[in-house]
């Protein structure tokens, strides 16, 4: 039955997240965007509240298993993680995206962990903050040429390699690092695993100075002989002959990109609401209604950036309401980072525009918003791969048909 | 709770409209464009699936089903689907039972619906946009003014599809000028009424298939009891909103059904030895298509859902037909730029969907949900 109305759990989701964007996010944005590279104390507290309710998130199949087995009816949807983190996910980026990404606990390596890790890889991990890196000098959206290396030696695998653009990598305690096993298997080859920061051979080489998210850090990591342990690998050690293990490391994907489609919706949304204050402050008035021909030109645009943000969180919410419900959502995952990734972009551009020299100043947040929502056009996979794999699913091709 | 599922019963809805889209409207669309008209028997086999005395309650002879703005939505975009203008043509008769089923009084249900749960199509229709070029549909300058036991229609209206045929028409018209969508009223006129003066077909760019006629009213007199809702009145921004709801779910249907035919032909046509498809610049074009089609769609759901759960879906409505209105003139113009020259050509449906699509962002009222 199609219906758009939060259960009261997600309602609680999004109260408390708003209330911490609003709070403790908002006050200090601007702070921390001029400080890059200062870790924010003020958040610290989030990370007892991220790991509690990922301790929850864990326990529940195992009650539920426990549970004679209801049968579900058809009509009957889950609303699960990926639904609750989109929607907690606008308010906090609402608040200050950069800080967001700083919560400790709330890494995409533990996105990662969360999705394919095993019970026991699950307990020992718990409560760890974890960073992705994926990303080499030489391998950005074709992450399937990744050269970084781990080779099995004993009970141990030996990771080599240099990564760049790892998001919190100065601040994590583990990182979910892809590597190959065997370069000539290509993309079969490549798995993932959890390396503890303090290994011996761990080093951050570099940090980078952003145009904004500067309250996340943004780490370079080189692995030279690092070991870990045999089972700190993340799925399956088998090559398998075809492309499996990748697109298994590449199914993440379809759960992270709705999050970052929400991230842009929640920026752009702070920015058209503070354009529109501003605006009415100076006597604009914004009606619902009216003929082309009688909007103004300003009243016209902000309507249709609405109706913009209106339909980024429709496409997030449907993308993040299959993968909650175990429906293979790759092409819409990539079809709500697309949309939301570019109209945020706009909207916050547009909104800078609009308040003229006040919104190119410092003084409000508007221009830090602009900045700030411009990376989700760009990581967890571009603007041109989100319309590659939605072009691919689309007309049915594989990546030799459509390049 | 939220969920993109249609429900079971909506799902079979959805199949036996589409089915009706691909066997009949599609395969006639374009002689009803080029004949300028619909043959009845297409009007007779649309009548025969009963979407419409679906809705009517078991007292005034209908089936009784739930009036839901969603399934109406789902309806609308599957038959728009197969041609907009048999689309409207076809659900031309709501345009006046809707309103009536919505916000008549008990003696208007009992005397219209019944009429509309016949095994004929009727023809009914409504009469609201005006032809000029700073029209709004909360601002119509034709008027009525009461006299006596009588309201006395005064007015010039355009878009009155099948005005020619109709027995049934409601006239919207404002009580005094400048009073917003709360001082416009439906008055409800039948054929014959004398000042009700049948005009000429109008031709436009697209929807040719679809007979539009100019109506004017000149001292046009109708009895009280004639007015929606009767001394109450009716809920005119309600049936705005349901209108553009409509016209958005009409709009993801087009836009679906020019990126599908492009999506097909893109893979078809091969240009320096393969499928213009593989060249990310055709490909990224169907691609954006898919997700504009796509948010249309939602847009449209999310304002019928608001609809039925009788909320105030004013802005929803609003900023769904804004949307629709510029992705859809966007999607069409792109179906018939992936054809290229061949898109220019009538032998293809894409340049009337670009022609039909163009009328979207213009015209409201002519489709409720």
């Amino acid at each position: 039955m199609i219906d758009f109305e939060l259960p009261p759990a997600l309602k609680m989701v999004k109260d408390f997240a708003h209330g911490v964007a609003r709070d403790t996010f908002r006050p200090i944005a601007r702070k921390y965007d001029e400080e890059e590279h200062t870790t924010a104390e003020e958040i610290a507290f989030m990370g007892p509240i991220m790991a509690q309710r990922s301790s929850e998130r864990r326990k529940k199949p195992k009650k539920d298993a426990d549970e004679p087995k209801k049968p579900r009816a058809e009509t009957e949807d889950r609303i699960g993680a990926i639904m609750s983190t989109v929607v907690g996910s606008e308010e906090f980026s609402w608040g200050d995206a950069g800080l967001l990404l700083a919560i400790p606990g709330n890494g995409l390596g533990n996105a990662a962990i969360a999705a394919v890790a095993t019970p026991e890889q699950e307990e020992r991990f718990a409560g760890k903050f974890a960073a992705m890196a994926i990303t080499e000098p030489g391998s950005g959206s074709d992450s399937g040429s990744i050269s970084t290396t781990a080779v099995l030696d004993g009970d141990e695998w030996v990771i080599n390699g240099e990564k760049i653009f790892v998001t919190d990598g100065k601040q994590c305690d583990i990182v979910v690092v892809w590597a190959t096993v065997d370069k000539s298997a290509g993309k079969a080859g490549i798995k993932s695993f959890v390396v503890e920061k303090d290994r011996p051979g761990v080093t951050v080489t570099k940090l980078e100075h952003k145009m904004g998210i500067r309250a996340s850090d943004t780490a370079s990591i080189v692995f030279e002989d690092v070991r870990i342990p045999k089972d700190n690998i993340l799925g399956s050690p088998e090559v398998k002959t075809k492309t499996e293990g990748f697109k298994g490391v590449m199914k993440t994907f379809d759960n992270t990109r709705p999050i970052v489609g929400s991230m842009a919706l929640g920026i752009a949304r702070a920015a058209l609401e503070f354009t529109k204050e501003k605006l009415e402050e100076e006597g604009f008035q914004f009606r619902y209604g009216l003929n082309k021909c009688r909007l103004g030109a300003i009243e016209r645009e902000v309507l249709v950036m609405e109706s913009e943000l209106e339909a980024m969180r429709l496409l997030i919410w449907r993308a993040a309401w299959m993968g909650d419900n175990g429906r293979a959502n790759a092409m819409e995952a990539s079809m709500s980072k697309a949309k939301a990734g570019r109209m945020g972009s706009e909207i916050t551009r547009r909104c800078v525009a609009l308040l003229g020299p006040m919104g190119y100043s410092r003084e409000w947040l508007v221009e830090k918003w602009a900045r700030d929502c411009k990376i989700n056009d760009i990581y967890e996979g571009t603007q041109q791969i989100q319309q590659l794999v939605v072009a691919r699913n689309l007309l049915g091709y594989s990546r030799a048909q459509l390049k | 709770m939220i969920s993109f599922q249609p429900s079971e019963e909506q799902g079979q809805i959805i199949d036996m409209v589409r089915r009706f889209a691909a066997d009949i409207v599609r395969p006639n669309a374009r002689d009803c464009e080029e004949d300028k008209a619909i043959p009845d028997d297409l009007l007779a086999k649309f009548w025969e699936l009963g979407l419409i005395a679906n809705s009517i309650p078991e007292d005034c002879g209908g089936y009784g089903f739930e009036r839901s703005a969603v399934t109406g939505a789902l309806i609308s975009e599957e038959l728009a689907y197969g041609d907009l203008a048999l689309a409207l043509a076809m659900l031309s008769p709501t345009l006046f039972a809707y309103p009536i089923l919505e916000m008549g009084t008990e003696e208007q249900k009992k005397k219209y619906l019944p009429g509309f749960c016949g095994e004929t199509f009727k023809f009914a229709t409504s009469a609201l946009m005006e032809a000029r070029v700073t029209f709004d549909p909360t601002d119509v300058k034709a008027q009525a003014r009461r006299e006596g036991a009588e309201y006395v229609l005064n007015g010039e209206k355009c878009l009155v599809p099948f005005a020619d045929r109709a027995d049934l028409f409601l006239v919207f018209a404002a009580t005094a000028p400048g009073t917003g969508a709360p001082g416009i009223e439906g008055y409800i006129v039948e054929k014959g009424t004398e000042g009700l003066q049948v005009g000429e077909r109008e031709k436009y760019m697209g929807l040719n298939a679809l007979p539009l006629y100019r109506v004017a009213l000149a001292e046009c007199k109708v009895p009280l009891e004639n007015r929606l809702g009767g001394p109450g009145g009716c809920d005119f921004q309600r049936i705005l909103n349901l209108s553009r709801i409509s016209w958005t779910a009409m709009a993801t249907g087009v836009c679906n059904a020019t990126k599908d035919y492009a999506a097909n032909y893109a893979k078809e046509r091969v240009q320096f030895g393969e499928p213009i498809a593989s060249r990310q610049a055709i490909a990224f074009m169907l691609a954006d298509m898919a997700i504009e089609t796509d948010a249309m769609r939602f847009l449209a759901w999310k304002a019928a859902w608001l609809a039925d759960r009788r909320e105030d879906c004013t802005r929803e409505a609003y900023l769904a037909k804004l949307y629709a209105g510029e992705y859809a003139a966007r999607i069409t113009d792109n179906g018939v730029q992936v054809l290229g020259g061949h898109g220019y050509i009538r032998e293809h449906p894409v340049e009337l969907w670009f022609r039909n699509g163009r009328g979207i962002e213009i015209i409201d009222g002519l489709a409720i949900v």
